[in-house]
């Protein structure tokens, strides 16, 4: 019982024979072996499992693979510039002190920056409300707020 | 998980054929609610029929007096889309207040409804702006729709096409969301149709969305959030968990009509 | 390299590989021929099994072995053991009922582990955990405390549930104060019961190799030490020289993090009988029945006031759910770190606390962020504001009345106080909320249908447990030291080894801040290295905010072994008497004069010793330590909460959150900030949004996060903070600790702004919306 998926993850092309009930999340980790994606929940609550799905941000722990055939996928490893310059969006997280154990982080950051692209410059309020489908236990979320408040700024400034 | 086979199928027609022979399979739409299920192995499919990739079934389309949603639409599109936002913007902001943002972009209007999830917000908004549901078989008029605490008038194997909503005078929703899971704990859609036609649609309080007729009638008499304020709602038959009691719920209806009466009139 | 890098604001080291996703958590650990561990739960909170039939399971695709307690049973595997004796009021020992790795005949709460499968991949271990038959006989089960002793033994060695009665202080002096008191502040609630949730859930891999009989443990762990000693001396009786335990990235603790888990064992035991790695993650439900819980205190209290409203006593007492077993540090919580606590920062000469702890059909009771010292300043912060509104005086001008301003200050509750300016943080905090100007807030949200308030904590906390000798004399099974070892390599960059363990606390920039800062080099050539038993000598690990203080100075004291025998080296050098050379900013110099040696060629000479006083001095750079801490440290500080009411939905909004306090100093206040934040939102959570439930069968109502609410980004408020420091007195940074400061003012603060508003005695934690709004139709 197994089916081939196919998509593009990070701009490459990746196929493998996986189960049917495979999620895209353990897609991801497992067969991927890109591990910047985390699980910490399984009601769909913590949205440490965000990624893109053809530009979009969703938890990839609510979906099955096979959803997202054909899709393009974009997860943390490809976020920051080739070279290893970070993002405007992760720098931001980084100067304003938006991460402490790190593990809800790329869940953040993902969902900051889909919600960055349509929200240049947006008010503290947006970025609470924008945070609806992302838990964090550690920063109390002040300097997450600091940090996608500054780097949505700087997002539009860099364009 | 338990095992399934997948299966993606291209159009309505053949998504119902496979239906059809699938006793055990089920549609799958955006998986914000099967797959969590499946997940939790509280739902265990032989089959899962995947409507994604079928274009015909998303989509909005707007006709004078009527908007109709495609059953595929994820909330998102519904919540951004300037046509529904033009014609009833209180169901473009419904739409924007289901659960978080990467929930809305893929759970879909269709799975909402076949689901009928006790706290879902489109059941409020189906009975509120008396929307009409197509399936594959036929036209189902929101008053006959929800059946009970996750029962509709759907039969195995009906697909859901597209959702219908009558365009109101003016209408609002008011969410009082259940702090863990932001489900509506209670939540209330008010439109009014002019000519003393108003509808009251409540979600969250009871097994399934249902009517408020006393409200209904209150506010067909006077359009005015003074006019239901004092309507003491009856808690029995309305849930009770960890986070409400009947009574409580009973009390929100009550504040979140009165709110939304004083929304739509803003 | 001028400005000292104490109290800079250094970028973390390291957030790049958080932020790329290049972190390595547990479940992150992928090992050649990996097999997966499922755990087989019981559905009952309390009940006989009869049978366990494995047969099916055995015969499941992918299925390689499946254990149960018989297994473990036959090969010796011990409980798990519990790290505190407390001694009761009778002189007694606690009673200490086995806690067994998997069930051994009976279940004692939902969730307890049965049997465990091992396969192939994770999802056929889970598919074959169900076709695992237990044959249950249900007993009839006790979830509340309040009820515990009245119910069946859950425990043969405790047959009215109760694992001791404990005492503190003297009851006779307290009840002659309470006789002769002006006015009597009595309050009785429910200190909530907490689960810690850290987003990363629990996950261990373990793996043997045959080649040297080592077993390696990747554990998400807060005390790898901790955990490789209890394992192997207590449970497995393995050669501890024999087990490495590695606890990488590991996403938060709270304290959740701390303890030695059953399912840690049983993976560690599967992996050496099947010589293949065992991987076991925690689903979310079953972190939720399987972390250790926090809190759940039942308390009567009193506090004697005379008619000026000094403080003339306090009488507490408490009954405490440790749940079905005792965990690792589970009975020293509601006692030693509670009682003690309970003078908070004022005079009150005398103090009676007595605590009754309980076994019922819960999930296990531990330290949670705060530990003891949350639940302990929730009774005098409450009290103290309940005694001021009862006696129409001011609640701050109340407790400026009796603050302590002398130090050291005794207290009747064992501790004694170094140093603190109680009026200090309070002033200042008062301000930055503008306290003043409140009335005229309160005014324009009653206009617009809200009800405000405004509440206080003042709250004290015993950090950097503790020196080991005292901790003994009180039951403590362990030292709590800390290990640091500072290497200098041959180029003169340096890696320091230490004890203390890092999950988002920012060892890595912190320490290494102090290390660069006392050696004068540059932040990059400074690495830190925690969480691996075979690197590292030794360590009691990271909780109570014990890090910096604790395992802080242990490396300064090993960088000061660096500096005086770099100091012999130098003075070879330079030919030079030792007691000339000076050490300041990287540089070696023989005093009044411009000769010197850089620290790199120091440490170049030494690995180097061509030029070298061998016959007097080892070759090398390597200098370890460890730190016994002679007192705690007692962080304070004072919170400002002001609140709005929904009068129509009772649903409360945080609308101002003061903070300010006293850590003393600090090393870097980015870091610090975000630890305050931190504990805010865990406090606030308490207060407002997280209430464990159990219904009276035991069953876990509050199972998920889609029903247990842990505070979102629109829940909060972005809080005002500032500190004060009176620098620690007896540690040579100068540093208390800051790690749970904010899980311990908040949720008083925060009830008492609610009570405040709504005008009533009391809101039961949490206050949801439903909470409040009954509170206001009561009232
Ligand atoms: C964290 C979280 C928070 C949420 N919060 C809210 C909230 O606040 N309010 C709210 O209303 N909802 C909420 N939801 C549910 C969400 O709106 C789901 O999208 C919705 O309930 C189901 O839609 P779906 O497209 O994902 O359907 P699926 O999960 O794919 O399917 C649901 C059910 O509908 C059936 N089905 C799907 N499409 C059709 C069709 N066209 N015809 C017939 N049957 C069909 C499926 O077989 C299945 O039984 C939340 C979900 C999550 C995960
Ligand atoms: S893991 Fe996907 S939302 Fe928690
Ligand atoms: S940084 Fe630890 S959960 Fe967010």
């Amino acid at each position: 019982m197994s089916v081939r998926v196919s998509m593009k993850v990070n701009g490459k092309p990746v196929s493998a024979d996986i189960e049917e009930r495979t999620l895209l999340v353990s897609f991801i980790r497992e067969n991927l072996r890109l591990t910047g994606t985390h699980v910490g929940c399984d009601t769909a609550q913590c949205g440490a499992c965000t990624v893109h799905l053809n530009g979009k941000a969703i938890k990839s722990c609510s979906i099955v693979a096979m959803q997202a055939e054909g899709a393009d996928i974009l997860t943390i490893e490809a976020v920051a510039h080739p070279d290893g310059t970070l993002h405007p969006m992760q720098a931001a997280f980084k100067e304003n002190h938006g991460l402490q154990c790190g593990f809800c982080t790329p869940g953040m950051v993902m969902n900051a920056l889909d919600f960055a692209s349509s929200h240049p410059n947006p008010s503290e309020q947006e970025v609470r409300e924008s945070l609806e489908g992302n838990l964090c236990r550690c920063t109390g979320y002040h300097n997450i707020v600091k940090s996608i408040m500054a780097g949505a700024r700087a997002m539009a400034a860099a364009k | 998980m338990h095992a399934f086979q997948y299966h993606r199928p291209t159009s309505s027609k053949e998504a119902i054929g496979l239906a059809g022979q699938k006793a055990e399979g089920r549609y799958l739409a955006g998986g914000q609610s099967l797959v969590q299920a499946m997940k939790l192995r509280l739902s265990s499919p032989s089959d899962l029929i995947d409507l994604g990739t079928i274009k015909e079934l998303a989509g909005v389309k707007v006709s004078g007096s009527a908007v109709e949603i495609g059953a595929m639409t994820r909330h998102a599109e519904v919540a951004a889309s300037a046509e529904v936002k033009r014609a009833i913007p209180s169901l473009a902001a419904m739409a924007g207040m289901i659960g978080d943002r990467q929930v809305r972009h893929m759970g879909t209007i269709g799975g909402s409804l076949a689901n009928n999830d006790p706290a879902a917000d489109y059941p409020a908004a189906v009975l509120a702006l008396n929307a009409t549901v197509t399936t594959n078989k036929r036209k189902i008029g929101a008053d006959q729709y929800f059946k009970g605490l996750y029962e509709t008038a759907l039969e195995p194997s009906e697909l859901i096409t597209a959702v219908s909503f009558q365009v109101p005078k003016r209408g609002a929703y008011m969410k009082f969301k259940n702090p863990a899971s932001r489900f509506a704990l209670v939540g209330v859609f008010v439109a009014d149709f002019g000519s003393g036609n108003v509808r009251v649609g409540v979600t969250g309080a009871g097994p399934s969305a249902f009517r408020q007729t006393e409200m209904e009638k209150a506010l067909s008499a006077k359009f005015a959030p003074e006019a239901v304020a004092a309507i003491k709602v009856k808690p029995d038959g309305l849930n009770n968990d960890l986070h409400a009691s009947p009574e409580y719920r009973a009390h929100l209806i009550t504040v979140m009509c009165k709110r939304a009466v004083e929304q739509a009139l803003k | 390299m001028t400005t000292s890098l104490i109290g800079a604001r250094v970028p973390r080291k390291e957030d790049y590989r958080f932020l790329t996703g290049a972190g390595q958590y547990t479940d992150d650990v992928a090992l050649a021929g990996q097999t997966y561990a499922a755990f087989v739960r019981s559905p009952h909170a309390h009940a006989n099994i009869r049978r366990v039939s494995t047969d099916k399971a055995k015969r499941a695709p992918g299925v390689i072995a499946v254990y149960t307690g018989a297994d473990l049973a036959a090969a010796k595997v011990g409980g798990l053991p519990c790290g505190w004796l407390i001694t009761d009021v009778k002189g007694q020992p606690m009673k200490e009922p086995p806690y067994p790795v998997l069930a051994q005949g009976k279940v004692r709460h939902v969730g307890e582990r049965v049997a465990v499968v091992v396969a192939e991949s994770a999802a056929q271990a889970r598919d074959a955990a169900e076709l695992v038959e237990v044959d249950y006989q249900p007993l009839p089960a006790v979830a509340s405390a309040a009820k515990a002793r009245s119910s069946g033994a859950i425990h043969e060695i405790a047959p009215d549930n109760v694992c001791y009665v404990w005492a503190l202080g003297d009851k006779s002096a307290v009840d002659a104060a309470f006789a002769k008191a002006a006015h009597v502040t009595k309050l009785e609630f429910v200190n909530n019961r907490l689960i810690p949730n850290a987003i990363e859930p629990r996950a261990v891999n373990a793996v043997y190799s045959r080649a040297d009989d080592s077993t390696t443990l990747y554990v998400a762990s807060q005390n790898p030490h901790v955990e490789r000693l209890l394992m192997t001396a207590f449970v497995l009786g393995l050669p501890e020289n024999k087990v490495r335990v590695v606890a990488p990235d590991v996403g938060g603790g709270f304290g959740s993090k701390i303890y030695l888990y059953a399912e840690d064992v049983a993976c560690t035991w599967a992996a050496r009988q099947l010589a293949r790695p065992v991987k076991w993650t925690a689903d979310r439900s079953e972190a939720f029945l399987s972390d250790a819980h926090g809190r759940d205190h039942l308390t009567v209290a009193e506090l004697a006031l005379d008619k000026d409203g000094k403080f003339l006593a306090m009488r507490v007492r408490t009954t405490a759910n440790l749940g079905a077993y005792l965990s690792t540090f589970a009975s020293c919580i509601p006692t030693i770190l509670y009682a003690t606590l309970l003078a908070g920062q004022y005079t009150t000469p005398v103090i009676y606390c007595e605590v009754t702890a309980v076994f019922t059909n819960t999930t296990p009771v531990d330290a949670y962020r705060g530990a003891g010292r949350p639940e302990a300043t929730y009774v005098v912060e409450r009290l103290v504001e309940t005694a001021a509104r009862e006696m129409k005086v001011e609640p701050a001008e109340l407790r400026r009345k009796n603050f302590i301003r002398q130090f050291p200050y005794q207290t009747p509750v064992a501790l004694c106080y170094d140093t603190g300016n109680y009026e200090a943080t309070l002033e200042a905090a008062m301000k930055i909320a503008d306290v003043a100007g409140f009335k005229d807030r309160r005014e324009q949200s009653l206009r617009r249908g809200k009800l405000r308030g405004l509440g206080y904590a003042c709250y004290i906390e015993a950090c950097g447990i503790a020196p080991s000798n005292v901790a003994g004399s009180l039951g403590a099974r362990a030292g709590l030291y800390e290990a640091g070892e500072v290497r200098v390599h041959p180029t003169g960059t340096v890696t320091v080894f230490t004890g203390s363990h890092a999950h988002g606390q920012g060892h890595e920039t912190t320490f290494a801040q102090v290390v660069a800062d006392r050696l004068g080099l540059g932040m990059e050539q400074v690495d830190i290295v925690h969480g691996d038993t075979s690197k590292i000598l030794f360590g009691m690990g990271t909780y109570g905010s014990r890090s910096i203080a604790v395992g802080g100075t242990a490396i300064v004291k090993a960088l000061d072994k660096v500096i005086a025998k770099g100091k012999k080296i130098a003075a070879h050098l330079l030919e030079a008497s030792e007691g000339d050379i000076e050490y300041d900013k990287g540089v070696f110099k023989v005093a009044g004069t411009d000769k010197k040696k850089t620290f790199g060629e120091v440490a170049f000479a030494a690995y180097v010793p061509h030029n070298y006083p061998l016959d007097k001095l080892e070759p090398g750079l390597n200098e370890n330590a460890f730190y016994d801490p002679t007192n705690f440290t007692f962080p304070a500080g004072s919170y400002v909460c002001e609140v709005e009411v929904d009068r129509e939905t009772g649903a409360t909004q945080i609308v101002g959150f003061t903070a300010v306090d006293d850590f003393g100093r600090v090393i870097n206040p980015m870091i610090v900030e975000g630890q305050v934040h931190g504990g805010l939102a865990q406090g606030i959570g308490q207060a407002l949004t997280e209430g464990c439930a159990y219904d009276d069968t035991g069953q876990l109502i509050t199972g998920s996060l889609a029903d247990y609410c842990i505070p979102r980004a629109n829940d909060l408020p972005l809080f005002k903070l500032d500190m004060r420091e009176t620098p620690c007195t007896h540690n040579p940074l100068g540093v208390k600790g800051c790690g749970e400061a904010g899980a311990i003012g908040a949720p008083a603060a925060v009830m008492n702004a609610i009570t405040d508003a709504l005008g009533v005695k009391d809101v039961p934690m949490p206050a949801t919306a439903q909470n409040v709004w009954r509170a206001m139709h009561r009232a």
